[in-house]
C-alpha cells in the first residue's frame, strides 16, 4: 500500500495503512452483481457512447479513472488494479457498478472448457517464438 | 485523455487475453521469470484479507496487522495487436490456495518452478496443478552454485507423471523462459488432443 513515503506527517504512517480504508470507494461493498466472475484477465472497455464520466455526480475519481483509462486502451482488471493501486476486490466492485451504469462493458477471456481452441494456442506459440 | 477521445470513431482492439500461472516456492525466481519475457515492468496487485483464525505467519514486524495483502506479479506479453498472454506469479504461501482457484480458472497452462535445493518448496504447486488437472510443466530454475541433478532424479523426487514435461532453465534468460513458455503451450496442445480423443472414443 502506498503513502507519501516521506515519514513526516506526524498524524499517519505506512503502518496506519492506507489513509482512506479501500474499500471505503466502494462503499463498504465487497461484491456486486456484475462483479460474479470478473477474472484478473477479463477485459474492461470503456463503450463508445459512455457519457462523460466527470459531468455524473454520482461517480467516484476513482469511476472516472477506470472509465478515462479503458477508453483510451482496453485494460485487464489486474492492470486497473495494479495502475490504480487498489486491491483487485475493489476494482471488480468499481467496475461492476460501471457495467451496470452501461459506461463499460467487460470481455470475459476465454473460458477454459472451449480453450483447446488450437489455432489460438498455436498463434501463441508463433507469437512467443518471434519475441 | 484527448488523444483517445479525437479518435472516438474507431473503436480500440479488444484482444483476447491469455494467462499462464508461474507457481514455485518463496525465491525460486517467479518474479525474475515473469520479467524476463514481460513487455512491462512487472506489476504487482493485491487483495486484502482478514486474518480470521490466523495467527501464524511468519512477518516479523506486522505481528498486529489484522488485515494481510496478497500479493501477485505479473507481466503481459503482446503477442498480436489482438493476443495478449499474461504471466502471473502465484502466492508463494500455501494458505492462499483460494487465491490459486481463482488464478487457475481459465489458465492455459502452468509452470512450476523448482530450485534443486528445495525440491519440497514445490510439492505442493505440482501437487495442486495435477488434481486440477492444469497441464504444467516443471522448470527447474539452475542457480549458479547448485548441484545439477539428472532430469529422471528430479522427476522421481517429484513423483511426476512420465507424460509432464521437465525443463531445465535460467528464469533470467529471455531465451530460456521463451522456450519454456513455449513448452507449456505445447502441453496444453497435447493434452487438449488427448482429451478429445478420449471423449470421441
Amino acid at each position: 500500500m502506498s503513502a507519501d513515503g516521506e515519514g513526516r506527517s506526524p498524524w499517519f504512517d505506512d503502518e496506519a495503512g492506507p489513509v482512506v480504508r479501500p474499500y471505503a470507494m466502494t462503499r463498504g461493498r465487497t461484491s456486486s452483481a456484475a462483479q460474479h466472475r470478473l477474472d484478473l484477465i477479463a477485459v474492461v472497455v470503456t463503450e463508445p457512447g459512455a457519457d462523460d464520466p466527470e459531468s455524473d455526480p454520482t461517480l467516484s475519481p476513482e469511476h472516472v479513472d477506470i472509465v478515462e483509462r479503458c477508453r483510451e486502451a482496453p485494460q485487464t482488471v489486474a492492470e486497473l488494479a495494479a495502475e490504480l493501486d487498489l486491491p483487485i476486490g475493489v476494482v471488480r466492485v468499481l467496475v461492476g457498478d460501471l457495467v451496470d451504469l452501461e459506461s463499460v462493458h467487460v470481455n470475459r477471456p476465454v473460458p477454459p472448457a472451449e480453450l483447446p481452441d488450437e489455432s489460438i494456442l498455436r498463434d501463441v506459440i508463433n507469437g512467443l517464438r518471434a519475441l | 485523455m484527448i488523444f483517445g477521445r479525437s479518435e472516438r470513431g474507431k473503436p480500440p482492439v479488444e484482444p483476447v487475453t491469455l494467462k499462464i500461472l508461474v507457481a514455485g516456492g518463496f525465491g525460486v525466481g517467479k518474479t525474475t521469470l515473469v520479467g524476463a519475457v514481460s513487455e512491462i515492468r512487472p506489476l504487482r496487485t493485491e487483495e486484502l484479507l482478514t486474518e480470521a483464525g490466523r495467527p501464524v505467519d511468519d512477518l516479523s514486524g506486522v505481528e498486529t496487522k489484522n488485515t494481510t495483502t496478497v500479493a501477485m506479479d505479473f507481466g503481459r506479453i503482446t503477442l498480436r495487436e489482438d493476443l495478449v498472454l499474461y504471466l502471473f506469479g502465484t502466492p508463494g504461501q500455501e494458505r492462499f490456495w483460494f487465491m490459486w482457484d481463482e488464478l487457475a480458472e481459465g489458465a492455459l497452462g502452468a509452470v512450476v518452478l523448482a530450485d534443486t535445493r528445495r525440491l519440497e518448496d514445490c510439492f505442493a504447486a505440482v501437487d495442486y496443478f495435477e488434481r486440477r488437472s492444469i497441464p504444467f510443466l516443471v522448470g527447474v530454475n539452475c542457480f549458479e552454485g547448485a548441484a545439477r541433478y539428472p532430469a529422471d532424479d528430479i522427476r522421481r523426487a517429484l513423483d511426476l507423471d512420465p507424460d509432464v514435461p521437465l525443463l531445465t532453465g535460467d528464469a533470467r534468460d529471455r531465451e530460456s523462459v521463451k522456450t519454456i513458455l513455449i513448452g507449456v503451450v505445447q502441453h496444453a496442445m497435447a493434452q487438449a488432443a488427448q482429451r478429445r480423443q478420449t471423449v470421441t472414443t
